[in-house]
């Protein structure tokens, strides 16, 4: 049997003579994520701004009446509620921020979203609540703090491993590719206005550690052909390190798109933003791996003496002085 | 590293098969099969989000209880200090700023003041309660000390998880879960529920009942414009009530507490017809209530619940029965509701919904449907793709990674963890990444076969080599997943459960169980070239 390779054996693509280019738009990218997430903002869901998200089914209609439901739960004083529809044609969700005036009201959530639940159904006997989720400002500022920590440490425990294994520029490397992929995940949420909840943190947060898997394996490469070619210059060395990696680094990633794509088009619609953040973090992880991570070391002076213990260089270095090599 | 020893191959089989037959109880009856019952065992629960059902997490307000203490106190002081003997007098007393402090009308008797008010300073605890100053030479000033309101506040938060469960026992739910979360918080879970706005109810509902007298001297001028006489308080009517809207105002000490019960029934007036609730005092209960009734007889006096007037009917004549009803602009569900609260106690503390996440039951059951249905042609697709690109060994690691799927379910089921929504992402990112390691190692041996070694050797050198690999990874995956699961609460929670255990089961399934058969084939077969 004549076995699929997607990736051609011996590739020999010079990646890291880009590297300038390549990280110059890395870098432009990584600012306008950051841009739009402070200009634009997050589309925050209840979990994070407060608030309330209501989906339900209309049972004896065919279309759920968007229209009229806006133009009555408008009138409710509660601000600009979000009606979309949700999976089928005749199911919603409704969601209305916390207003301002809650601040400080921790009962107000819940008692909007009796109101919310009781106005609908006032009017449409055959709506059923599918799901309510009601969050107050206090809680949601509370998740808001949790998820920057987590995210801050998730990355930082990361690369002080990556350090510990390897060597202190192989960690900075590995942090700046995680700095990479939150970033663009970020931005795109931004971009898109994809609503932000705490699915999508928990995301990112597998993604801080899959993305790394192509990062770890090309490392592992570096390390192994460092030891190998004493005498290579660095930038060849990685080229050939990263080449050699390549149809790994693209059959993991393949892999894990495959099993996701089916949850993407047709899973749960709960699901959607989180899958689709997952499948984002990995193509722009499995980038970040050939493009960020391992150029950078060419910057960090990594040299084919870093995997020698320190002592053993200055020993020949003296040993050079005395003249004895 | 390809020796597998007998014991070896009959010890790794017997685990695999063991985690993978855990499984099968739940696979049955997620998928409605029931099982005979020498084939059951224990599976795993389903997370609100599939099976249906509330999460509701309450939290209290602790200034609340500091101030019913520094209620309980002022009404304390005077009381001892007018039963001593001679009576000591006192006057100004206020409860402003946190803190009771009262004038001595004699500066001479505050060592005996002082003596008098030891036991309730001290507490009965093992911590102070409350801290004694003296300023001016006249004025006492008792402060609560942070130990004595931080055990007050516990003990408030036990009393009060206690009688949130007895509510949501009484409302006939079946395995409801109640648990304390930090210093004033309560997280409920009750699975499926028709109407979880009568659960809402339930818990929002303090249930303080409370007997004041009315003060006859207040004037509707007075109470008009919000004033009320020294010693008094102006108290809403309820929105339900015959008088939404106004006040009355009511002697603020003297009353008494509804928190003697000791039965409270929905039933109907037999004059009127209206919806009452009949309340039954415990002896002592009793005691003061004929008391107070017999005290005051042809007086007014309020019904006030968690600080809302119900009624303020007559005493006509003494009440000695120990029991009495309660009226007031009721329906049968409002006064079963209220039946219920008063007999499961008062709440010693508002609670205050501040998160709810309600799913429906048929939203969970369809997110099962389109989850398996995704998890399913997701696996179809990898392992098509890992057969078409490494022949023999994409059917080991096929194999492998049906395997894993098991182990995870069956984990789950011993270690009775729960299964949600984000949880059956987790599923079809561990079948993603579990085949990972299988790419790494025949890739690997790929490589070494293209550097000329032999088959024995190639494979020898793939699964030593790509460990490395495999395992630094693992350790990241495993430290963003534990920050995964110290983050989430409840779904996210779910998905951290399985990512973790399935880095596990990978490596077990994909490195170790796959080398063994490898292993096997090579031993039996001696293949000198191998497709890979």
């Amino acid at each position: 049997m004549k076995l699929l390779k997607l990736v051609p054996e011996n590739t020999n693509i010079r990646f890291l003579k880009w590297r300038v280019p390549f990280y110059i738009v890395s870098l432009l990218l990584i600012a306008a994520s950051w841009a739009l997430v402070l200009t634009k903002g997050l589309n925050y869901g209840v979990d994070f701004a407060g608030g309330q998200e209501i989906t339900g089914t209309f049972l004896e209609e065919q279309d759920a009446p968007i229209g009229e439901l806006r133009d009555t739960l408008g009138t409710l004083g509660l601000g600009e509620p979000v009606i979309q529809r949700f999976g089928e044609a005749n199911q919603v969700s409704i969601r209305v921020r916390l207003p301002e005036s809650a601040e400080g009201d921790p009962a107000a959530a819940n008692r909007i979203a009796t109101q919310i639940i009781d106005t609908v159904t006032a009017e449409h006997e055959d709506f059923r609540v599918d799901s309510n989720n009601t969050v107050s400002g206090k809680v949601s500022g509370e998740f808001r703090e949790k998820s920057v920590y987590a995210l801050l440490f998730a990355m930082l425990a990361i690369a002080a491993y990556i350090w510990i294994r390897f060597e202190w520029q192989f960690g900075v490397g590995a942090l700046f590719a995680l700095f990479h992929d939150v970033s663009l995940t970020l931005g795109m949420f931004a971009l898109f206005q994809m609503e932000f909840s705490l699915q999508i943190i928990a995301a990112i947060l597998a993604i801080i550690g899959y993305s790394l898997n192509d990062t770890i394996v090309v490392y592992d490469r570096i390390r192994e052909n460092l030891k190998k070619y004493r005498k290579m210059p660095l930038p060849e060395l990685l080229d050939l390190s990263v080449n050699e990696t390549l149809a790994r680094t693209v059959m993991t990633s393949l892999t894990l798109l495959v099993a996701l794509l089916p949850l993407l088009l047709f899973g749960p619609a709960s699901l959607f933003g989180m899958v689709a953040a997952i499948v984002l973090g990995i193509f722009v992880g499995t980038y970040s791996s050939v493009y960020m991570a391992a150029p950078i070391l060419v910057w960090l002076g990594v040299t084919s003496n870093s995997f020698v213990p320190e002592e053993t260089v200055a020993e020949r270095q003296e040993k050079k002085a005395r003249g004895e090599i | 590293m390809l020796d597998f020893p007998l014991w070896k191959r009959i010890s790794l089989w017997a685990i695999t098969l063991l985690l993978a037959l855990a499984a099968i109880p739940s696979i049955t009856s997620l998928s409605g099969v029931d099982l005979p019952e020498w084939a059951d065992g224990p599976e795993v629960n389903l997370g609100l989000d599939l099976a249906g059902g509330s999460h509701i997490l309450l939290e209290a307000d602790p200034s609340q209880v500091a101030a019913q203490r520094l209620e309980t106190m002022e009404e304390n002081v005077r009381g001892l200090l007018r039963d001593a003997e001679p009576r000591i007098r006192i006057g100004d007393v206020s409860t402003a700023n946190e803190r009771l402090s009262f004038m001595m009308e004699d500066a001479s008797e505050i060592d005996r003041a002082r003596e008098i008010l030891t036991p309730l300073i001290n507490g009965q605890g093992l911590v102070r309660e409350w801290n004694l100053a003296v300023m001016d030479g006249n004025r006492m000033v008792l402060t609560q000390t942070e130990q004595g309101l931080d055990q007050a506040v516990t003990d408030a938060m036990d009393s009060a998880t206690d009688v949130v469960r007895r509510r949501i026992d009484d409302l006939g739910t079946r395995e409801p879960t109640i648990i304390r979360q930090g210093d004033t918080r309560i997280v409920v879970q009750v699975p499926g529920l028709e109407d979880p706005q009568q659960l809402k109810d339930l818990l929002g509902q303090t249930a303080r009942l409370e007997f004041k007298l009315v003060d006859a001297n207040a004037l509707p001028s007075d109470i008009a414009q919000g004033v009320a006489n020294p010693g008094s308080e102006l108290v809403p009517y309820a929105d339900d009530s015959d008088f939404a809207g106004q006040f009355e105002a009511v002697r603020r000490l003297g009353g008494i507490r509804g928190d003697s019960l000791t039965g409270a029934q929905q039933s109907f007036d037999a004059q009127t017809n209206e919806p009452v609730v009949s309340i039954t005092f415990d002896a002592q209960g009793g005691a003061r209530f004929a008391q107070l009734s017999t005290e005051n007889v042809g007086r007014r006096f309020a019904i006030i619940l968690d600080d809302e007037v119900i009624s303020a009917p007559n005493f006509n004549e003494p009440i000695l029965s120990g029991s009495a009803q309660i009226s007031g602009g009721f329906t049968v569900e409002s006064a079963n509701a209220l039946a219920i609260s008063l007999r499961s106690g008062a709440l010693p503390v508002d609670l205050t919904i501040i998160e709810e996440r309600t799913v429906g039951p048929d939203l969970g059951r369809d997110s099962i449907v389109a989850g398996a249905l995704a998890m399913g042609v997701g696996s179809l697709l990898v392992v098509l793709l890992m057969i078409a690109t490494y022949g023999r060994f994409g059917v080991y690691a096929t194999i492998a990674l049906g395997f894993n799927v098991l182990m995870v379910l069956g984990i789950m089921a011993f270690m009775n963890t729960t299964l949600t929504l984000p949880g059956i992402a987790g599923f079809v990112l561990t079948i993603g990444a579990a085949v990972d390691a299988n790419v790494l190692i025949s890739e690997r041996i790929r490589e070494e076969r293209r550097r000329g070694r032999r088959v024995v050797a190639a494979v020898e050198n793939g699964y030593k080599e790509a460990s490395r690999a495999i395992y630094d990874a693992n350790v990241t995956n495993f430290i963003a997943g534990v920050l995964l699961f110290l983050f989430g609460s409840g779904p996210v929670r779910g998905f951290a459960v399985v990512l973790i255990i399935g880095l596990f089961t990978s490596v077990f399934t994909a490195v170790v169980l796959t080398r063994m058969w490898v292993a096997g084939w090579l031993r039996d077969k001696r293949p000198a070239e191998i497709n890979v």
